[in-house]
């Protein structure tokens, strides 16, 4: 008992004194898992003399849900994916940046400056940015791999040996451009032939994963996978092989954000850490480690010879790309339906 | 669980008075931070969602409609019983249901045979059973997924060894979903058997013997009576949890089909984000386990007068 | 023992010199000399002592509080609390997890509880209760009391009773109780995940990311240390035992 008592005094000290180390000048980020290398974060210390704390999230939506739990004004900047830029913003999470506050903002690229998100950049700043399509073992299928049947019509060869994203909204979007409807469609005609046809493609499909996608195109068990460009470069230096598809029918593009916070508790920090970000020298850094594309000028020299080559970041000329889009509730809510129909 | 002095399964009232001050600390620590989120759950079940994630202060039943009633695609069709969520519970509850025979049929042995083996290694035997746990669920799991994959160690195995023909098809199938749960969850129920076997009198089974009886019936009468608890305190313990479970499903099933655990989590981490809904089937899952709970102790009292003879 | 089998993998992959677990390229100890000097080799430190030292108090106050509440309702007469006290005893179990983690942030965040080491701690001491309350009430069910009679027929008082009798009897569902307490408690993710607040780590959210995003020999590598500490630790803990025996 008296033992006891010991380690629970010594842990009630160890969490007091965690609290109190707090007191040096710091920047919260709450980030993704496995996006910012530490000697980014070393740097940027080193420079500024500012800590970062670090918390992580495993998707979007854990983020919102964390945030909308109570966790608002703990946290300085978050790392929100495009489409989630725009939920925050319409919820009022978003903190706002006056012109002239951040000194670097004028290395954004322009195609990145009014996006549908953001327009004019005011409260987000650009962090990477990359493609979602799907990438086809060449020794199991070895012809053409630029279209989406290979995927939702598949040839017997593919059948039983694809994995897909298990996310809504990039299977979603992926069919739509497949079937050429729009994003967010309200015709009916469209949403059941939408819904049909992702039940009829599903018996090809062997598993639903967006984790392990790079393990299982090296393994070599999965034939196909919806993939993200970075992530299908990194799986062919490790030994797969396979081909990035730029699909005739067009594929997904996808931006990740440092958003400012409401109620930020240290909004200076932030935005010094925002303003790092955008110099080329630190997003290139981040840029080397992840394998996307920074949407920052003069980055690309900066680049690995490989990653600037590599045909994951050079997609096809003349095919179209899509955000993936945010629909209204109602229409969402029948969207939420086929996903469910397609999962039970 | 009857009042039952002197034979095995002893409750007695010893420490009637004592009970609440014993008691206190569970019901305090439980009721302010179990009963109280339930609470709020329970509540934001009955709320309005906020597109996206969170509720909105409004009080409905649609939560609870969209869990057992079918509208169509669209919302305006003749009501029907929806199916989709019944199904979904329906096949989690046999996979856990599974899962659990699989790991009394293994842990039950296992159990046995630490608890006869001399006094001092058995304390090794109970830490070897947990070590593994030690490294984390998740790559627990992946190492298992990479064992069972077509051209894996095991196939591989088999093949050697001419057991098979040609690769066994394990991955993404009920039977690797089936095997990772007991895989995740084997300890807890060898250590409650282990914890109640131990202290059994062994020279009461030799003096079954003695007596003549046979192998069997010792078994039977004598040793499953005193035991029972730890085999429930067991079946609880893998039961419950498996049935929310998702990193198994996920991972060694495939996710083709939503089993509770991952449904309930689409409705908070994915992008449905309707967290009424997933209040809402988190209650249905908790009534449903409680229910179960309740009809099972009523039954062991009812069984009980017989069992003791 | 089917237990290890997944875990020869991770052992034999964290000598693996390769970047990735699918391909074999040689042996190499690259990963254990990572995971002292890397750059992230801090983090770990930090987040595997965070994990023990949550693990042992939140394993060691449910246990205790699961020894308590075990005691009153099979020793404490009454049987309509028993079945009571069983549903709210097992309630942590049925709730899913993720639910339990946004509620349980909502409250906290309702009373204005700062997030941090302590937040985690309260947490894992609810969910771990009942893996800890159920082999000790299935032990204690076992018991008869007649040593507990006879002892208090002797003039024990009832406290005498209860260390010197009926706590040495229940010591292996103690222990049963307390290793699952302390490996649900180290394996959590989710709920610690969400109760935590920024900058402390445990295990779990430390590796979780690199295992998602396809893991790596360098968090093999740190499981097989893991899993090399506790043998070594248990295989002492059995030779100061036999050493003990024998002095006796």
């Amino acid at each position: 008992m008296r033992k006891f008592l010991k380690t629970l005094s010594a842990a009630a000290v160890l969490s007091l004194t965690a609290q109190t180390a707090l007191a040096q000048e710091e920047v919260v980020v709450y980030h993704w898992f496995e996006y910012l290398p530490q000697s980014v974060i070393d740097k940027f210390t080193e420079e500024t003399g500012i800590a970062v704390v670090m918390d992580t999230y495993d998707s979007n939506e854990s983020m919102l849900a964390n945030l909308k739990a109570g966790a608002m004004g703990t946290y300085d900047v978050a790392v929100p994916g495009d489409y989630m830029v725009e939920i925050m913003a319409g919820s009022g999470m978003v903190g706002s940046i006056a012109e002239g506050e951040l000194a670097n903002k004028g290395n954004i690229q322009d195609m990145w400056m009014d996006v549908p998100f953001d327009q004019g950049r005011t409260y987000s700043i650009p962090y990477q940015w990359g493609s979602t399509s799907f990438s086809v073992n060449k020794d199991v299928h070895p012809g053409n791999v630029h279209n989406t049947n290979l995927i939702f019509n598949p040839p017997a060869s593919l059948s039983g040996k694809i994995n897909m994203l298990d996310s809504q909204g990039e299977v979603m979007a992926l069919a739509a451009l497949h079937m050429d409807i729009p994003q967010c469609s309200t015709d009916r005609d469209q949403l059941k032939a939408l819904n049909a046809m992702l039940l009829d493609a599903k018996q090809h499909w062997a598993s639903f994963n967006s984790d392990t996608t790079k393990d299982l195109l090296v393994s070599g068990d999965a034939a196909v996978s919806m993939i993200w460009n970075g992530y299908s470069a990194k799986a062919r230096s490790e030994g797969a092989n396979i081909e990035y598809a730029y699909p005739d029918q067009g594929y997904l593009v996808w931006m990740d954000n440092v958003v400012l916070l409401k109620d930020a508790p240290n909004r200076a920090n932030a935005l010094k850490f925002m303003d790092f970000l955008l110099v080329p020298e630190n997003i290139a850094l981040v840029t080397n480690y992840a394998q996307y594309s920074a949407g920052v000028d003069g980055v690309t020299p900066l680049l690995d010879e490989a990653l600037r080559t590599s045909p994951e970041s050079n997609p096809r000329a003349g095919i179209k790309a899509e955000f993936v889009q945010v629909c209204d509730q109602a229409t969402q809510s029948v969207y939420d339906q086929i996903w469910t129909n397609l999962r039970k | 669980m009857e009042h039952s002095k002197g034979a095995a399964g002893a409750v007695t009232d010893t420490y009637a008075k004592e009970r609440v001050w014993l008691l206190m600390p569970t019901w305090l620590m439980l009721s302010i931070l179990v009963v109280i989120p339930v609470l709020i759950m329970l509540v934001y079940s009955f709320l309005t969602k906020e597109f996206r994630g969170g509720v909105i202060w409004e009080f409905t039943f649609a939560a609870y409609d969209q869990f057992f009633f079918d509208r169509g695609l669209f919302g305006d069709e003749p009501v029907k019983i929806e199916w989709t969520y019944i199904s979904i519970y329906w096949r989690s509850i046999w996979q856990a249901g599974l899962a659990t025979v699989l790991s009394l049929l293994l842990g039950f042995p296992t159990a046995y045979y630490i608890a006869t083996r001399p006094q001092n290694s058995r304390a090794v035997w109970v830490f070897l059973i947990t070590i593994p746990y030690w490294v984390n669920l998740l790559i627990r799991t992946v190492s298992m997924k990479f064992l069972l994959r077509e051209n894996g160690p095991l196939n591989d195995f088999l093949l050697m060894i001419e057991v098979i023909d040609e690769p066994l098809r394990l991955i993404n199938t009920a039977l690797a979903v089936q095997l990772g749960l007991f895989y995740s969850y084997l300890p807890f129920m060898v250590l409650p058997i282990y914890a109640s076997i131990e202290r059994y009198n062994f020279t009461l089974s030799e003096a079954a013997s003695d007596l003549y009886a046979t192998k069997f019936a010792t078994l039977t009468r004598v040793i499953l009576p005193s035991i029972k608890p730890g085999v429930i305190a067991g079946c609880i313990l893998v039961f419950v949890p498996s049935l929310g479970a998702f990193l198994a499903p996920d991972l060694l099933g495939g996710a083709k089909n939503f089993m509770i655990g991952s449904l309930i989590e689409e409705q908070f981490k994915g992008s449905a984000g309707n967290w009424p809904f997933g209040a809402a089937a988190s209650m249905i899952l908790l009534s449903m386990v409680l229910i179960l709970l309740m009809v099972f102790s009523r039954q062991q009292k009812k069984a009980q007068p017989q069992g003791g003879q | 023992m089917i237990l290890y089998a997944p875990l020869v993998i991770v052992t034999i992959y964290s000598f693996n010199d390769s970047k990735s677990i699918i391909t074999w390229q040689g042996f190499s100890l690259r990963w254990y000399f990572d995971m002292f000097t890397g750059p992230e080799s801090a983090k770990f430190k930090v987040a595997a002592s965070n994990s023990f030292i949550i693990a042992i108090v939140s394993a060691t106050v449910a246990t205790t509080i699961a020894t308590l509440a075990a005691t009153a309702i099979v020793r404490g007469g009454a049987a309509r609390y028993r079945t009571a006290s069983l549903g709210l005893l097992s309630l942590p179990l049925m709730v899913p997890e993720i639910v339990t983690a946004v509620a349980t942030l909502i409250f906290f965040n309702t009373i204005g509880f700062s997030r941090g080491l302590t937040t985690i701690i309260l947490a894992h001491i609810v969910f771990c209760i009942p893996f800890a309350y159920l082999p000790i009430a299935a032990r204690m069910q076992g018991i008869e009391d007649t040593y507990e009679q006879a002892a208090m027929d002797l003039y024990a008082t009832k406290r005498q009773t209860f260390t010197r009798i009926l706590l040495p009897l229940m010591m292996p569902g103690i222990i049963s109780g307390y290793l699952l307490a302390f490996i649900v408690s180290l394996d959590d993710f989710i709920i610690t995940n969400f109760v935590k607040g920024a900058g402390v780590e445990t295990l779990p959210t430390a590796i979780f990311g690199a295992v998602k995003m396809g893991i790596k020999p360098n968090i093999m590598a740190i499981s097989t240390a893991l899993l090399l500490v506790s043998v070594v630790f248990v295989t002492i803990s059995y030779f100061v035992a036999k050493a003990d025996n024998k002095n006796k």
